[in-house]
Parts: C-alpha cells; sequence; structure tokens
C-alpha cells in the first residue's frame, strides 16, 4: 500500500487513551492510516496518573513522558501540540484547530479525556485556584509550594489526597475539606477510611470532613475558604479536586449522541460510524470512566475495529482502587459493604498494627475487598473476585491471605509467585498476566524490570504492581531478589512510633525483651534496628538503661570519627565556637606530640585532627582533657555544635550577646543522644552571621527579645526553619530549646533529623505542643535536664580511665 | 608453615564484637557472636579495605563500618547485591581459648 493510498486518521487528544489506540493500532496495522494528533497541551504524551509523583517530589516531568516527540517521527505521525480542535464538521468530514488549520478525515478519534468539575463558588475565578488534572496545574501548585504557602485541598477522594499528599511533602501545610464524612467514600468502608484519615493525620495533614465550601475568600487573589458552617481555613492555594467530567463540547457541537459522556457501542464508535471515542470522554452503556484499566482495554478494541477486526467488543472489566501515597497501602475492590442478608463480611482486624482487610462475599464467592495497612493479598482477592471462584473450601483461611489459604503454597511471607496462576493479572493498570509476563520474559531474554516495563507495559502506569514483576522475573530468571523490608527493618514488620510505643507502654527495659516481646525474627536484631533500639531504649529509661556499645555505629562506640584509612578524627569541644590562647596550645602540642597529620578548622567552628591511629586515642584525649577540653561529640547522633556570632559584645549591629548563649545552649544540651545529629545557632542580629536558619534550631537576636526558628537543614536537602515563637528573655529560650529538643528525642524516627520530622507531624503541631502548651513545654523541659544528668559524663575522660580498654589494643600479635 | 596458634580467651572478645590479631600478613579481625561462635578474617573489607573489626554484628554477619556492605563471617563472602570476598582464617574454640590457624610467626605477645 502506498502512502496515497492510506486513510486518514485524525487523533483529537494527546492523552493517556488516545496515545494508547494509536500504539495499538500501530502494532495491528502500521501502514493503514497517515495518522495526524492534535493536542491541547504543549506537551508529548505522558503519564497522567504520575502527576501526583512528580508533585510529590519522586518523579520528574521527563521521567513520566510516554512517547517523546521523536517517537511521534519515527512512526510518522504529524503531531501538533498546544493546538486545540475547535470544531468538527462531520458533513465534509474535516476537523479545524485553534490555529487555524482545516486538516480531512477519514477516519476521527475523540481522546478528549475529561475536565475537572468545578462547584459554583464564589472566588473560583481568583489566581491561587487550581484543578489536578495537568501539567500547568502541577506546576501551579509547586509555584506556590516553592513559596511555603498554606493550602487548602478541596475532595478527600483519590486525587484529592494525592493533591494533598504531595503538597505536604513540599513542605506546606496542608489542610483537606471532605463533603462527607468519611475519605474514599466510593472506595473505602468507613473503619478502612478511619484508619487513613488517622494515618494521614499523623502525617501532618488536617482534616475538615463534613465540610461544606461556601466560597473563596479573597480580593485579588484567594486568601483562603469559608465552610458553610462559618469555618475559615486561610490558604494562598485552594486546590479544588472533587471530580470529573466527560469532556464532550467537541462531539456536541458536532451533533454527535451525548449523555453525560460521547455514547459508544460495544466497538467504541460514536453514533457516526467514521468518529470512534475512547477514554474518559465516552459513555458505555450508561458508565463513565475515571481510572486507566478499563481504557487500555477500550484502546485495544477500537484498534481491532480500526484495523478491520469486526468481531472485537468492549466488556467494562472488574475495577480496583489503590492509592499512591507512598507508605500508606490501601486495595479496595467491588462491594465495599454486605447489602443485604445474604451477603456476609469477612473481617480482620489488628488495630496496634494499623491493618484492616474485609472480604465481601455471597454465595460463596468474593464480590468485593476492601484492605489497608496489608495489601499484599489485594491481587489475589481481585482475581477470585474476577473468576467468580468458589470459595467455601479456603473460606475460613482466606482472610490470612494466600500463603495460609492454599496449603500447597511454601512460601513464607511476600507474594508466592510460583503458585500464581498464569491467568492471573498482575498489572491491572495493562491488565497483563503473569503467564504474559513469563512468557516475554523467556521469548526476549528480559533480564531487568525496565526491560519487562518496556516490553510487557506491566508496572509502567501506577507502578504499585512493580514488586511483582520483579519477583515474577526473579523467579523466571532463577535471580535471588531481596524481599522488601517494611517498617524498621528486615527483622520485623513494625514500624519506629510502634516500636516507641510498646518500649514505653510495656515497660520494656533491654534489646532482647523488645526483640523477644515484639517477636522479632532474628535472635540479634542487625545493623540498622540495633542502633535504633538501643536509642529508644535510651530516650525511654534514660536513669536504668544500660548503653549496649556492640550496638553503635563505630563513631559512637569508640567516640571518634572513623576516616577512609581506617584512621580516626578528634575534635574536642569549643563552646558556642569560644577558645582560648591556652586550649590552641594544648591542640598544638598534642598536634606535635602525636605527629598528627592535618589539622582543620571545621564548618562548626572548631578544630578537627586528622589521622589519629585508634591505639593513640585515649592517650591523645588524655592531654586534651588536661587543658580543659571534653569531647565535641562529632561523631554523635546527638548535639554537635552551637555556632555564635560576636553580637552585641563587639558587633556595632548586635543586639543581644549571642555568643553567650550560644556557649549557655551548649552547656545545656551537650551530651545528649538524639535520633540524629543536632545542631544550632545563634546570631546577634537579623544579618544572620551564624547562619542560624539552617539549623535545626535556630536563635536570631532582636532588639525586643530573640525568634527561635527550628527544623532547618543545610546538609543533602536544603531547608530554612520554621518560625516557632519571640521570646523575650534567655530563660526562655532555654525552657523552649529544651522542650523542643526532648520532644524530637522522645518521638522522631531512628536516623529522622528535626528537619524532616518537622515536614512529617507539622509545623502546627509543634507549635501545639512547645508554644501553646505552656505545662507540656516545661514538663518536656524537665524531663530533658533529667536524662541530661546521666548523659553529660565526658566519653573521653571515661576512656582515659580505662573504660572499654579493648577497644584501643590489639589481643595479640603473630610476628 | 601453617599452625594453629592460641591467640586469647573468648571472653577477652565482646559478645556481638571484635577484636584484632597482628600478623606478617597483615590485621586478623576475630569475632564473637551472640551464641559464642567465633570467626576470624582478615581484616579488610572486600570493598575498600574498611577495616571490618569496627563494624556491627549480628548473626553470622558483621556490617563495614564504612559503607555498609555485610560480609559472612563463616564465608567471608559479601551478602548481595555486592560482590566480593575477604580471605578467613580458620579457627578454634578449645576450653574457652581461641585458636587460629595461621603462618607460624616468631615470636606471639598477648596484649
Ligand atoms: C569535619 C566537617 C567538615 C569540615 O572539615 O568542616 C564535617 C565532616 C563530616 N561530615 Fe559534615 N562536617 C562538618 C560540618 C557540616 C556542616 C556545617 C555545619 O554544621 O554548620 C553540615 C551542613 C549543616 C547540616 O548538618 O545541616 C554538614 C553536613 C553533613 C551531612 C548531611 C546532613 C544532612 O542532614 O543532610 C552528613 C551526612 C550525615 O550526617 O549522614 C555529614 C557527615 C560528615 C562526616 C561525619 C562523614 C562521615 O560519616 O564520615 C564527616 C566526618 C568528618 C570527621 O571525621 O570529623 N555532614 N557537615 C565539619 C565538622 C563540624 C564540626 O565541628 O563538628
Ligand atoms: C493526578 C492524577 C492521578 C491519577 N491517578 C490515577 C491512578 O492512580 N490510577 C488510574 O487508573 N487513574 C488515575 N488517574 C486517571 C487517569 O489519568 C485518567 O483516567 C486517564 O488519563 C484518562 O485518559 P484520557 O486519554 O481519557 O484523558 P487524558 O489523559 O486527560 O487525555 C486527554 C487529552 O486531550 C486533550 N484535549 C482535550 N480537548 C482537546 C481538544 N479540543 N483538542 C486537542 N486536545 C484536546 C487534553 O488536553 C488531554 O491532554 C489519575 C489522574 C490524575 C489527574
Ligand atoms: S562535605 Fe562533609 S561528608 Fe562530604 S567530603 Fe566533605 S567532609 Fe566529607
Ligand atoms: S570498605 Fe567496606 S563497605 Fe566500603
Amino acid at each position: 500500500m502506498n502512502a496515497h493510498s492510506r486513510q486518514k486518521l485524525i487523533v483529537i487528544g494527546n492523552g493517556m487513551a488516545g496515545m494508547r489506540t494509536v500504539e495499538e493500532l500501530l502494532a495491528r496495522a502500521p501502514v493503514r492510516y497517515d495518522i495526524t494528533v492534535f493536542g491541547a497541551e504543549p506537551h508529548p504524551n505522558y503519564n497522567r496518573i504520575m502527576l501526583s509523583s512528580v508533585l510529590a517530589g519522586e518523579k520528574t516531568i521527563d521521567d513520566i513522558v510516554i512517547n517523546s516527540r521523536e517517537w511521534y517521527e519515527a512512526n510518522g505521525i504529524t503531531l501538533h501540540t498546544g493546538d486545540p480542535v475547535t470544531g468538527i464538521d462531520p458533513a465534509t468530514k474535516t476537523v479545524r484547530s485553534a490555529s487555524g488549520l482545516v486538516v480531512p478525515y477519514d477516519a476521527l478519534l475523540l481522546s478528549t479525556g475529561s475536565k475537572p468539575l468545578m462547584p459554583p463558588l464564589p472566588g473560583l475565578e481568583l489566581p491561587g485556584v487550581v484543578a489536578f488534572r495537568d501539567i500547568a496545574d502541577t506546576d501551579a501548585m509547586l509555584e506556590a509550594a516553592a513559596k511555603k504557602q498554606r493550602a487548602v485541598v478541596i475532595g478527600g477522594g483519590l486525587l484529592g489526597l494525592e493533591a494533598a499528599w504531595g503538597l505536604k511533602r513540599r513542605g506546606m501545610p496542608v489542610a483537606l475539606v471532605h463533603l462527607m464524612p468519611t475519605l474514599m467514600e466510593r472506595q473505602l468502608d468507613v473503619e478502612a477510611a478511619k484508619l487513613l484519615q488517622k494515618d494521614l493525620t499523623e502525617r501532618g495533614l488536617h482534616f475538615f470532613t463534613s465540610g461544606q465550601t461556601e466560597e473563596i475568600m479573597g480580593a485579588d487573589r484567594a486568601e483562603g475558604i469559608k465552610l458553610t458552617d462559618g469555618r475559615e481555613i486561610p490558604a494562598e492555594l485552594v486546590v479544588v479536586a472533587i471530580g470529573i467530567r466527560p469532556n464532550v463540547d467537541l462531539a456536541k457541537a458536532a451533533g454527535l449522541e451525548v449523555n453525560r459522556g460521547i455514547v459508544v457501542g460495544d466497538d467504541m464508535a460514536t453514533s457516526d460510524p467514521s468518529i470512534y471515542a475512547v477514554g474518559e470522554c465516552v459513555e458505555h452503556r450508561g458508565q463513565i470512566f475515571g481510572l486507566v484499566a478499563p481504557l487500555w482495554e477500550q484502546a485495544k478494541v477500537c484498534a481491532a475495529r480500526m484495523a478491520g477486526d469486526d468481531q472485537a467488543i468492549y466488556v467494562t472489566p472488574a475495577l480496583s482502587t489503590r492509592l499512591k501515597i507512598t507508605g500508606i497501602d490501601v486495595f479496595s475492590a467491588g462491594q465495599l459493604v454486605a447489602q443485604d442478608e445474604a451477603d456476609e463480611e469477612l473481617v480482620y482486624r489488628d488495630s496496634a498494627r494499623g491493618i484492616y482487610k474485609k472480604l465481601v462475599l455471597r454465595a460463596d464467592k468474593v464480590v468485593g475487598a476492601v484492605m489497608y495497612g496489608d495489601v499484599e493479598d489485594g491481587a489475589w482477592y481481585f482475581q477470585l473476585m474476577r473468576d467468580k471462584a468458589d470459595i467455601a473450601a479456603i473460606r475460613d483461611r482466606m482472610i490470612f491471605g494466600q500463603v495460609y489459604a492454599d496449603v500447597s503454597c511454601k512460601g513464607k511471607g511476600g507474594i508466592d509467585v510460583a503458585a500464581m496462576a498464569d491467568d492471573v493479572q498482575v498489572c491491572g493498570c495493562n491488565g497483563v498476566s503473569k503467564g504474559a509476563i513469563v512468557t516475554a520474559i523467556k521469548a526476549k531474554g528480559l533480564t531487568s524490570l525496565d526491560e519487562v516495563k518496556a516490553h510487557t507495559k506491566a508496572g509502567s502506569s501506577c507502578g504499585q504492581c512493580a514488586s511483582v514483576v520483579q519477583a515474577i522475573l526473579a523467579h523466571t530468571t532463577g535471580e535471588v531478589v531481596e524481599a522488601k523490608a517494611a517498617g524498621l527493618c528486615g527483622c520485623t514488620d513494625l514500624g519506629h512510633d510502634d516500636v516507641r510505643r510498646e518500649i514505653v507502654s510495656q515497660e520494656m527495659k533491654t534489646m532482647a525483651a523488645v526483640r523477644a516481646k515484639l517477636g522479632w525474627r532474628t535472635q540479634d536484631g542487625c545493623a540498622k534496628c540495633r542502633p535504633a533500639l538501643n536509642y529508644y531504649l535510651l530516650c525511654a529509661w534514660p536513669a536504668e538503661y544500660v548503653d549496649h556499645g556492640q550496638s553503635r555505629f563505630i563513631n559512637e562506640r569508640v567516640h571518634a570519627n572513623i576516616q577512609k584509612d581506617g584512621t580516626y578524627s578528634v575534635v574536642p569541644r569549643m563552646w558556642g565556637g569560644l577558645t582560648t590562647a591556652a586550649e590552641l596550645r594544648a591542640i598544638a602540642d598534642v598536634a606535635d606530640k602525636f605527629n598528627i597529620p592535618t589539622v582543620k578548622v571545621t564548618g562548626g567552628q572548631r578544630i578537627d585532627l586528622f589521622g589519629v591511629k585508634k591505639e593513640q586515642l585515649p592517650a591523645v584525649w588524655a592531654d586534651l582533657n588536661k587543658a580543659g577540653m571534653v569531647s565535641g561529640h562529632a561523631y554523635a547522633k546527638g548535639l554537635r555544635t552551637v555556632k555564635t556570632c560576636v553580637g552585641s559584645e563587639w558587633c556595632r549591629f548586635g543586639t543581644q550577646d549571642s555568643t553567650a548563649l550560644g556557649v549557655k545552649l551548649e552547656k545545656l544540651m551537650w551530651g545528649s543522644w538524639t535520633p540524629h545529629k543536632v545542631k544550632l545557632a545563634v546570631s546577634g542580629c537579623p544579618r544572620n552571621c551564624a547562619e542560624a536558619t539552617i539549623k535545626d534550631i535556630g536563635i536570631i537576636c532582636v532588639e525586643a527579645g530573640y525568634d527561635i526558628s527550628v527544623g532547618g537543614n543545610g546538609g543533602i536537602e536544603l531547608r530554612g526553619t520554621d518560625h516557632l515563637v519571640r521570646v523575650a528573655t534567655e530563660d526562655e529560650v532555654l525552657e523552649y530549646a529544651a522542650a523542643f529538643m526532648q520532644i524530637y528525642r522522645e518521638e522522631a524516627h531512628y536516623l529522622e533529623r528535626t528537619a524532616p520530622w518537622v515536614e512529617r507531624v507539622g509545623m502546627d503541631y509543634v507549635t501545639a505542643r512547645v508554644v501553646e502548651d505552656a505545662a507540656g513545654r516545661k514538663a518536656a523541659a524537665a524531663r530533658f535536664l533529667f536524662s541530661q544528668k546521666y548523659a553529660q559524663i565526658d566519653p573521653w575522660a571515661e576512656r582515659v580511665e580505662g573504660m572499654d580498654a579493648h577497644e584501643f589494643q590489639s589481643l595479640a600479635e603473630v610476628l | 608453615m601453617q599452625t594453629w596458634i592460641k591467640i586469647g580467651l573468648l571472653s577477652d572478645i565482646p559478645r556481638l564484637g571484635s577484636r584484632t590479631i597482628e600478623t606478617e600478613q597483615g590485621q586478623v579481625a576475630v569475632f564473637r557472636t551472640s551464641d559464642d561462635e567465633v570467626f576470624a578474617m582478615f581484616n579488610r573489607c572486600p570493598h575498600k579495605g574498611g577495616p571490618l573489626s569496627e563494624g556491627i554484628v549480628s548473626g553470622r554477619v558483621v556490617a563495614c563500618p564504612l559503607h555498609n556492605w555485610v560480609i559472612d563471617l563463616a564465608t567471608g563472602e559479601a551478602t548481595a547485591p555486592d560482590k566480593g570476598c575477604t580471605r578467613t582464617v580458620p579457627s578454634r574454640l578449645v576450653d574457652g581459648a581461641v585458636w587460629l590457624e595461621l603462618k607460624a610467626g616468631r615470636q606471639v605477645s598477648h596484649g
């Protein structure tokens, strides 16, 4: 067939369903059509689903492009981006675009997607109000997030929750307003929805359920929203995510049959036989669509029809839902609750671990599943549901999962891919079965997840099934893959918060007790959980717990920093960055006496001696101790440095004595153990020469007192502090700082610095605990002082005295 | 010549810890597990030579202090996904004393 005899196909809408249809068509009938695509957006087609991940910072726009411009070119497709079609004339079989192009067609495909539903609210047109549908919306949100503004999201469905979480991850305080009493009410029952709301609240989102928005407030731009019950929520960004509506304007104007969506038959053709439609713009047998899985089915059928197959029939598949919020596992499919007496519910609930599973059965068949916290068996339940399998024989065990239900399965936990039948659907988004994946791996010799994604599309849409695909790959090729560890580490399924809570409530005071009572899978724990447990116990029982050196990282065990050649560095404390001639002389003497190769001023306003051999450490410390110097804990998950500037003592701009305050803070906090390292700084005026606004606790002195801010980080991910409070006296600074420190010590996860911790729990929470609750603040500060009684012992002096001597001597020499 | 040499007592090594031995071929690390098993190997991580004696011991593995490779105490092999191997030294525990099979030295001194 030469180019001139090809038929002309025009595709309107460069989105997920339209382009999938084109891909299917190219696979079936590569030369049948000359294809022209019009897209309203200025981009090549991309994975809309992944906008949530872009918002949350897990992916970039480049990562989510499905077909690049080169792909269109390579397949001979003419692509007009940023040029929406403005009219279709079925009589002359032409379309007209915004830029004025008029193009004739033989076949036309409508894939215009849907539009965000916008409620008729006053203020909707204000700048600062956005929907969540495309790259432009996502960019607008990211821009607002960069300014650290406040956000309110209207709508507690999948989209609203993902938007809220993404914004939260970007550091914005986020409130979510939902019309119904529970979240995601179309996908979750009340119980699962409550667990979800609780988890997200713990992660710092604020919810207003049963909240009806009355208006968006603001004069020139959005300033917040007002609810019908009078409550007001201030916000500079308002995200409306209450639903979608099929985009039918063009079809309607062209005289096609349109109901809620563009009406199509089982052949995906509209009321005009030369015009097809796929995606969220269509209505099929009264149903409209909002998830991609059925669209892929439509694309297949539509492409088959356009390629000349007149047998292909579209049937809507059963649908399942998952929420793409990292660390939150939700699954639902089918019926959420028993609807009458013939329906039965099987429920499993473990509230301590936040796990809830429910199956709805009817006549010994699964008709619905709702899962929260543990969704491993979601795919299996879904398969049983779609197969209408008789479950009478496994009914008493099936709620515990496939492994328990099927005694022939030998797998322990995890997904047993060996036992999985070939027709089990692994990738719900793309409708790919286990058999199809195995066949592709074998036929094409695939060895990586990316290759499997590329060849089968499994795992390439929402990505939730990637771990199963990976397991199938491993099983088929015989390679071993590591099981994914949930929670603290591979030794337990519990999370950090669970473990901390149980240590206190069950009064466990040794690591062995924790591992035994909480069901650790390993006798000794591992290099991940042992340091965490050691810290959690130390923090909970400062007076009683005996520190376990063998569970500490080498630096904390020997109180020096290991270097790449196995030697150590030694950093004595210089309180607030102050030193004296005598101290400097002692350091110089030590450097000479021990032949120390490098002496350096650190970024923390003190001096580091590099290249000390391990066996020399006690002698080096002894000399430094003699000159009055103690460990600077430069190695510790504990207080590191308190940087200061000269302040009112010398500086012409200084408003308070920042140096002296820095020294007081360092004397208050040195020696403390914390989830991660903690750094402070005090600047004498807002010029901020001590860089206080990128510290865990930063103090900026002003004429009227002291501005305390927290949660800053100058490390891998730069984060400025959030303002906590302004106080008038130094004593108040010490009290607020001690209280903040203690709450962080008691509640953060091991290896979580204050910056991510503050982001996780939210500044409102920190303010409520440290500023608004005066009694709570004083109590927390007192707990900190109590624990400091046991912590403020110079570890160097202890070792000079002989503690842990085995660390610094070899056992024997065989020469 | 390889020979069995008594290098110290089990009680000299902390549980879940390690001590080092200086030998002509280099430093050897001797490990003690929580079940009082003893293992020995040259004290160089197959990755970048990190001192394994300074790592955290759990079960029958040690995590290297420099970049966290996990080395099997019994075989000296790095565990997946890392690849590499450290030379092990045969060891024995007799009546609370630790013996290693090493190149015979002229002199043994205990630290
Ligand atoms: C010595 C020093 C560099 C220097 O020559 O100036 C240094 C050296 C190291 N830093 Fe640092 N950091 C030093 C100041 C800083 C600063 C500046 C500051 O404190 O004002 C920062 C950025 C501020 C911050 O922490 O927010 C800094 C951010 C980091 C990070 C990234 C932390 C983060 O939260 O993203 C690491 C990695 C980590 O801790 O996991 C790190 C880790 C390290 C380690 C411990 C790497 C390691 O594990 O071996 C280095 C060990 C040095 C040693 O043996 O003494 N170092 N490091 C500084 C010692 C300060 C002191 O007196 O104690
Ligand atoms: C943030 C987000 C997260 C999501 N997460 C999931 C998920 O986890 N799982 C899931 O199954 N689904 C998810 N969805 C839904 C999924 O993205 C949609 O079902 C899917 O994109 C619909 O495909 P479509 O081709 O019908 O529409 P679209 O992908 O929206 O494509 C339609 C395209 O047509 C263009 N267009 C419209 N009118 C014209 C015109 N006149 N001329 C030219 N072009 C035009 C539009 O600009 C658009 O680019 C999510 C959606 C969003 C927004
Ligand atoms: S920035 Fe810090 S961690 Fe990186 S090389 Fe320098 S001292 Fe080491
Ligand atoms: S040297 Fe051991 S992990 Fe790098």
